[in-house]
């Protein structure tokens, strides 16, 4: 595996790229470096161009390893499947019993990230509540405070309580279902959040006080605590302006799991929410999507294995992974680790029509094409997604989108559930590291389950 | 016309009871707390317009998030006092440590002795009188509203800051990233006494000329980018030499 600095796949030797080179393998004059590949000169062309680091949205782009590297093992002689479609299989999700008045119950073992107004269209923003909605489960707010859009259409909201404090109000925290103090996410631990002057409208900047226009870059730190026993303190705040009503989430970028995962149960947190490097993100430097955080597949066992230590996995403390989910398998796999539910981004931008073909036109004069488009932070999308254009944003029906959401979660509901069946489990939450296997030694080393066909755990005593 | 003033011992009664019974409160409601003895939250998240007094020294996030009506403090105040405030008032008789007015979004926090570092920080349209003296860092990302210092400001001053309005009547040992001194117009002068009378006898009397203004110069909110290509072109098509 290679990548570039950049962090696109690169140091493909030229011939898998270049159809005269692979003719002629010793046609030295289209030989491509492995270190400086055309991508890395492309970035550094432009580098120097314009003397500005490349800022971009979406989650990490290069090969890494993921969840794609396990597989289950299902039934066999020892263990027996249940029937499909027949014999229940459980989904439901219930976060904050221990300390909330009124804890968060979901349908669905799958719930909707954080993403703002401002770096998505108010459309949007209601297209996932309407999805996540009709589906069963929360949707969260952002950076830039809760919109009577996506209050009015999301059943379970949780308000994301961030570093910027932008458009914090306590009447809004009040009306949140769950309240999530986010510490980092996976597309940039330790960075904040970062949104440009096309998307800086009026509306925008009245929500953040900012003048409309600038680029805005969020704090990174929060600005009246430091550290777990701060947060501790903040977290006892929080719940004391909120009567103790809502459960609190803490979410980190996967950085150091384990520790983060511990101090946030010290901390008093009823979820920690651990974003993989795969997490997307709507803008910030590429040197951070691709360069900061560990895959999610090893993020989830370290998370795990902290509250096992301290009693309150599955218990008192959910967990709750994030980071490039995109099928029934990855959630199966998620929960199978340990994790309780899996939250998604980028695919449920993807559902409701983010690099929509139809727009393939408007993505070409853009300079790329459906399935590629990365520029979030740019304000111009085709589909009305990552937009505050009042043309564009308007192409997006909520409505419908909505209603593709709910397939969408619907189909990795019902795929968790296959695999889950398939390994005799009556609900998705009894599914366990035990149902599987790696594909590679990394892996097995990471998820810290066996190669396939072998007893071997790397690192295991 | 205030009616009579309940009184909680912190000492006899938990914190959570103390809260319950300010959000549970009419406007016009009074209470007193004494024994605070440095808990952290109290009289936070208040929505009614009420008035609170605090008798001794208090921990973290006092009167946080506060909506309406009045908290008094009579002593020292730890990090993050009246952070997010969003109306009403707030007084402090003693010192703040950290984060004072954290992100405060309206309303006026008034800290009688020293505030610590970071006093203000991304504050966003919240007026803080500090009596005497306030640590680095204070105004940092500062988003909107008054901060007005009748002693010294510490280090780094007024760092990334946007569109507030810093006055500073004593030394200020040094300005942060894109932060300069400007002009005192007669409608500054108007916002200081107002703001100095609002803050009686904690602003010592100070007189709004002694007051100097600091900003933004704006020279952060957007990316410089050099478009070398762009440049050449267009030195190219004019004929001249770009460089």
């Amino acid at each position: 595996m290679s990548t570039t600095p950049n962090g696109a796949p690169g140091g493909t030797p030229a011939g898998d790229l270049d159809p005269l080179a692979a003719a002629d393998p010793q046609n030295w004059h289209l030989r491509e470096s492995y270190t400086f590949d055309r991508n890395v000169i492309a970035e550094i062309r432009r580098a120097a161009n314009t003397g500005i680091y490349r800022i971009r949205g979406w989650g990490a782009k290069r090969r890494l390893p993921t969840l794609d590297d396990l597989v289950f093992l299902g039934a066999s002689m020892s263990r027996y499947p249940l029937e499909g479609y027949r014999e229940a299989c459980g989904t439901d999700v219930v976060i904050g019993e221990e300390r909330a008045e009124r804890p968060v119950h979901l349908r669905i073992p799958v719930t909707i990230a954080g993403m703002s107004f401002g770096s998505l269209s108010a459309q949007a923003k209601e297209a996932l509540g309407r999805g996540a909605s009709a589906a069963g489960t929360s949707t969260t707010t952002g950076d830039g405070g809760m919109t009577t859009e996506e209050r009015e259409h999301s059943s379970v909201l949780v308000y994301q309580y961030l570093p910027s404090r932008y458009g914090m109000n306590p009447d809004d925290l009040r009306a949140a279902d769950a309240i999530e103090v986010v510490v980092g996410q996976g597309a940039k631990p330790g960075g904040g959040g970062m949104l440009l002057g096309q998307k800086i409208t009026e509306r925008v900047a009245e929500m953040r006080t900012l003048p409309t226009g600038i680029d805005q870059r969020s704090a990174c730190r929060h600005p009246d605590w430091t550290g777990p026993d701060d947060l501790e303190i903040k977290i006892g705040e929080l719940r004391e302006i909120t009567d103790w009503q809502v459960p609190i989430y803490v979410k980190v970028g996967a950085a150091r799991p384990y520790y983060d995962t511990a101090l946030s149960v010290k901390a008093g947190a009823d979820a920690v929410v651990v974003d993989g490097m795969q997490g997307g993100t709507a803008a910030t430097q590429d040197v951070f999507i691709e360069h900061v955080g560990i895959p999610t597949i090893a993020a989830i066992p370290e998370a795990v294995r902290a509250l096992r230590e301290l009693g309150v996995h599955r218990r008192e403390v959910k967990l709750i992974a994030a980071g490039g989910f995109r099928s029934g398998a990855d959630v199966a796999k998620a929960l199978a680790l340990g994790a309780d539910a899996a939250s998604i981004g980028t695919a449920a931008l993807i559902a409701i029509g983010d690099n929509d073909p139809a727009y393939e036109a408007e993505y070409r004069e853009l300079g790329t094409s459906a399935g590629y488009w990365e520029d979030f932070q740019a304000g111009t999308d085709p589909a009305g997604i990552t937009t505050q254009d009042p043309e564009l944003s308007a192409r997006l029906d909520p409505v419908l989108a909505g209603r593709r959401l709910a397939n969408y979660l619907q189909v990795l509901t019902i795929e968790t559930q296959i695999l889950a069946r398939a390994n005799g489990k009556s609900h998705v939450l009894n599914l366990e590291p035990e149902d599987l296997a790696a594909l590679t030694v990394e892996a097995a080393a990471m998820a810290k389950v066996p190669l396939a066909g072998t007893g071997w755990v790397p690192g295991a005593d | 016309m205030r009616g009579a003033v309940r009184s909680f011992d912190l000492a006899e009664v938990t914190r959570r009871s103390f809260n319950q019974a300010l959000h549970d409160a009419a406007d016009g409601a009074s209470f007193e707390v004494i024994n605070p003895r440095g808990a952290h939250a109290v009289a936070c998240g208040i929505t009614a317009d009420i008035d609170v007094v605090v008798r001794g020294s208090v921990g973290y996030y006092c009167a946080g998030m506060h909506q309406q009506g009045r908290v008094r403090v009579e002593g020292n105040a730890s990090t993050g006092l009246a952070e997010n405030i969003m109306s009403g008032e707030v007084h402090i008789t003693g010192n703040a440590t950290m984060s004072a007015g954290a992100t405060g979004c309206g309303g006026l926090l008034v800290v009688g002795g020293n505030s610590g570092a970071r006093c203000g920080i991304s504050m966003k349209g919240v007026d803080i009188v500090v009596g005497g003296n306030v640590g680095h860092m204070s105004a940092f990302m500062a988003q909107a509203g008054n901060l007005v210092v009748c002693g010294d400001a510490a280090a780094d001053l007024g760092d990334s800051i946007y569109e507030a309005q810093l006055f500073v009547r004593g030394d200020v040992e040094s300005l942060g990233a894109d932060c300069v001194e400007k002009e005192v117009r007669p409608e500054h002068l108007d916002t200081l006494g107002r703001l100095l009378a609002a803050a009686g006898a904690a602003a010592g009397g100070a007189d709004p000329g002694d007051f100097r203004r600091y900003g933004s110069a704006r020279r952060l909110y957007n990316f410089t980018i050099d478009d070398v290509d762009a440049a050449e072109a267009a030195a190219r098509a004019a004929g001249g030499d770009h460089r």
